[in-house]
């Protein structure tokens, strides 16, 4: 079977002073190969754990993460991360990063070289090859964290908040991007942020998660990744759809930020 | 107190002059535009003419206390007295009064001069001579020639004219003539303001002792073998203790086994300064070159084993994370992760431990040592030989100086991502 399974995960951790959390609790879903999800929800929803735990960083306390017939044990080359700014390899060139992989596994010199040439050109970071990273703006370290992430052929590519520090228009470009490249890779893709229209644009699925324990509030499944992949960003944005769908989860989120407040208020 | 005014005076009006002329030449760059410079770290630039005058005024004051040739004689603070001076005593015996004269050479201390032959004169008080060296006194004991002495009852009762008692003094011009409680005079040549060289060398002393030394050797070694064997030690313990620490430090970042075992060890012989294990080593180790060794592996190794554990420690989860999901083994996350992520920690303990190493290493050849920097300037302080004591510290500090330079250059050169991660 292929695809990835989340089956009945929950999380549940005790805590230094007595005491415990439950992260998740019941969590279960289904990603066919090739299907891109975004995940959202206020912060303690747990959805940082949840990516964690499929990537193999974590183990759960109860239930299980299927990936193309087997069980995920710990973390592998099948499962791409690509975080949020900082993952990159200060010591090593552009090159270096985006070989990282290819190098670990092995794979000749020239092999590698051509991936990366090729890797480059599709992020267009031909130019800056040799360069330190450090060197780089924030956009393009991003934009080497994705092809370092492609590089190494996963199956699913795991994003936590990869364009949250960002500014707004390298933003946009970002995602035009991410999109670009589910497109042409094909590849099954979870991405995790706390911006809402990042979440519609990118999310063929969308999914709404819940705190304290952290759990599944509410899944869409959305036409404007599809839209997206050929149009204007800012024209996506446009469809009435999408600004009726942004209010929704707003709301959603809202509500679920505020009873958090109130009962924290409770609590003292 | 003088030469620190002199400091002082010097600071501030170098201050006004060097705001003056560098308002007619001003730098127009960005941070010459700020206008809120108190206070704004990053606008307060070190001056380089201000570091050029500072060192400049030290050996300025350095000259001008101690007469050094290298400067113009009217730069030079008063000098000692050095000629032939004379004054007159009047002996009094019962009613009879009678006046001589006494002939003094203040002579250069490292020169010996008789005192010179002189006419007796009239009278039953008789003239006297005497030979002192510079920055010293004398007793004279002017009765010994006189025909009545102190034993038939005769004393001083005046000098140049003027009463004098015993336990009182009087200025004779060129110097300061004091009365002992026994009536004998003590002359006392002025001393100006010079240090005398056995406190303060010349400058040009200090450099003509290192020529020496340098050319002739000081106690069977030359100045290189002195300065290159306490290098040796430095960079032999250094080495070992970087050896043995880096591994340790790892260890103790990467298991909780490890890190449990030797924190309790590491923590305990951070604090314990490695001058306090010189009598240890020196017991155990004797105080040969293994003791030396020993003493500095002892000094670098948890330096470096605590840097090593920090440079660990400061690895991004992320990075690591990353490494592991692009399929790296542990060895291959050690070796391409943890490792080039941990040098800048390690570069700044191995540049911390290069300095304790010269300051410990110094320190144990001045307890006992055969050869090195520490050893000449303890021997030579023995011998009162503050020329070399002096060029000693100078060396020295530059060589401390020269290794830390040397580290950040290569700082630079090898770990060119350092806090840009």
């Amino acid at each position: 079977m292929s695809g990835l399974s989340i089956e009945n995960i929950s999380m549940r951790f005790e805590l230094p002073g007595g005491g415990h959390v439950q992260a998740l609790k019941n969590v279960s879903l289904e990603l066919k190969a090739g299907e891109i999800m975004s995940v959202l929800g206020p912060s303690g929803c747990g959805k940082t754990t949840l990516l964690n735990i499929v990537a193999g960083f974590l183990a759960p306390t109860e239930g299980q993460i299927v990936l193309n017939g087997h069980r995920v044990e710990g973390p592998d080359a099948e499962r791409g991360m690509v975080f949020q700014q900082g993952a990159l390899f200060e010591w090593m060139s552009v090159r270096d990063n985006v070989g990282f992989g290819p190098s670990m596994k092995g794979m000749p010199k020239n092999d590698k070289a051509e991936i990366v040439d090729h890797l480059l050109d599709v992020v267009g970071l031909q130019d800056f090859k040799e360069k330190a990273v450090y060197e780089l703006s924030g956009g393009m370290q991003q934009r080497v964290a994705l092809a370092r992430c492609l590089a190494n052929e996963p199956d699913v590519i795991l994003m936590d908040e990869p364009l949250g520090a960002l500014d707004a228009l390298t933003r946009e470009k970002m995602q035009s991007l991410v999109l670009k490249l589910w497109k042409e890779t094909g590849k099954t893709i979870i991405l995790i942020t706390h911006s809402v229209e990042e979440a519609l644009l990118i999310g063929e699925r969308l999914l709404v998660m819940a705190p304290r324990p952290g759990r599944i509030h509410k899944e869409y499944r959305l036409p404007f990744a599809d839209i997206g992949v050929d149009q204007d960003l800012r024209e996506v944005k446009k469809h009435p759809e999408f600004a009726h769908r942004r209010e929704e989860i707003l709301g959603m989120i809202w509500d679920m930020e505020e009873e958090i407040m109130g009962r924290t208020e409770a609590a003292e | 107190m003088i030469p620190f005014l002199i400091y002082a005076a010097i600071f501030i009006a170098s201050f006004f002059i060097v705001r003056e002329v560098s308002k007619r030449v001003a730098i127009r760059d960005f941070t010459s535009l700020k206008t809120v410079t108190f206070g704004d770290e990053s606008a307060v630039r070190s001056n380089r003419t201000a570091s050029v005058v500072s060192i400049l005024t030290l050996f300025l004051l350095w000259g001008m206390f101690t007469g050094s040739k290298l400067l113009p004689g009217f730069l030079h603070a008063p000098g000692p007295f050095e000629g032939v001076g004379t004054f007159e005593y009047t002996a009094q015996a019962g009613n009879d009064r009678d006046t001589a004269e006494v002939t003094v050479v203040v002579h250069p201390i490292n020169q010996n001069t008789d005192a010179p032959e002189v006419e007796a004169g009239d009278g039953w008080a008789k003239n006297d001579s005497v030979a002192i060296g510079m920055w010293r006194s004398g007793l004279l004991r002017v009765d010994r020639n006189d025909e009545i002495g102190r034993g038939d009852g005769a004393q001083v009762v005046e000098v140049n004219g003027e009463k004098i008692a015993p336990g009182g003094s009087v200025d004779v011009g060129w110097g300061t003539v004091t009365l002992s409680d026994k009536g004998t005079p003590n002359i006392i040549p002025a001393r100006g303001w010079q240090m005398e060289s056995i406190w303060l060398p010349a400058p040009e002393a200090v450099w003509q002792r290192m020529v020496d030394i340098a050319q002739e050797g000081f106690r069977g070694s030359t100045l290189l073998q002195h300065l290159g064997i306490s290098l040796y030690r430095v960079l032999a313990g250094f080495f070992f203790g970087a050896l043995v620490g880096i591994p340790l430090g790892y260890a103790m970042g990467l298991s909780n086994w490890f890190r449990g075992w030797f924190d309790p060890i590491v923590e305990f012989m951070r604090p314990v300064p490695p001058l306090a294990l010189i009598p240890l080593v020196i017991i155990w180790a004797g105080i040969g070159e293994n003791g030396k060794v020993i003493l500095l592996f002892l000094a670098a190794l948890w330096i470096m084993a605590i840097a090593a554990r920090s440079g660990v420690s400061g690895v991004k989860i992320s990075k690591v994370h990353a490494a592991y999901s692009l399929g790296a083994s542990k060895a291959q996350i050690m070796r391409h992760v943890i490792v080039p992520n941990s040098l800048p920690d390690i570069f700044t303990g191995a540049r911390v431990a290069m300095g304790v190493c010269w300051g410990t290493v110094v320190a144990a050849e001045l307890v006992a040592a055969e050869r090195g920097a520490g050893m000449m300037i303890m021997v030579a302080s023995k011998f009162q030989n503050t020329d070399i004591v002096i060029m000693g510290i100078i060396l020295i500090g530059i060589i401390g100086f020269g290794i830390d330079m040397l580290m950040r250059y290569a700082e630079s050169l090898l770990v060119p991502w350092k806090g840009k991660g």
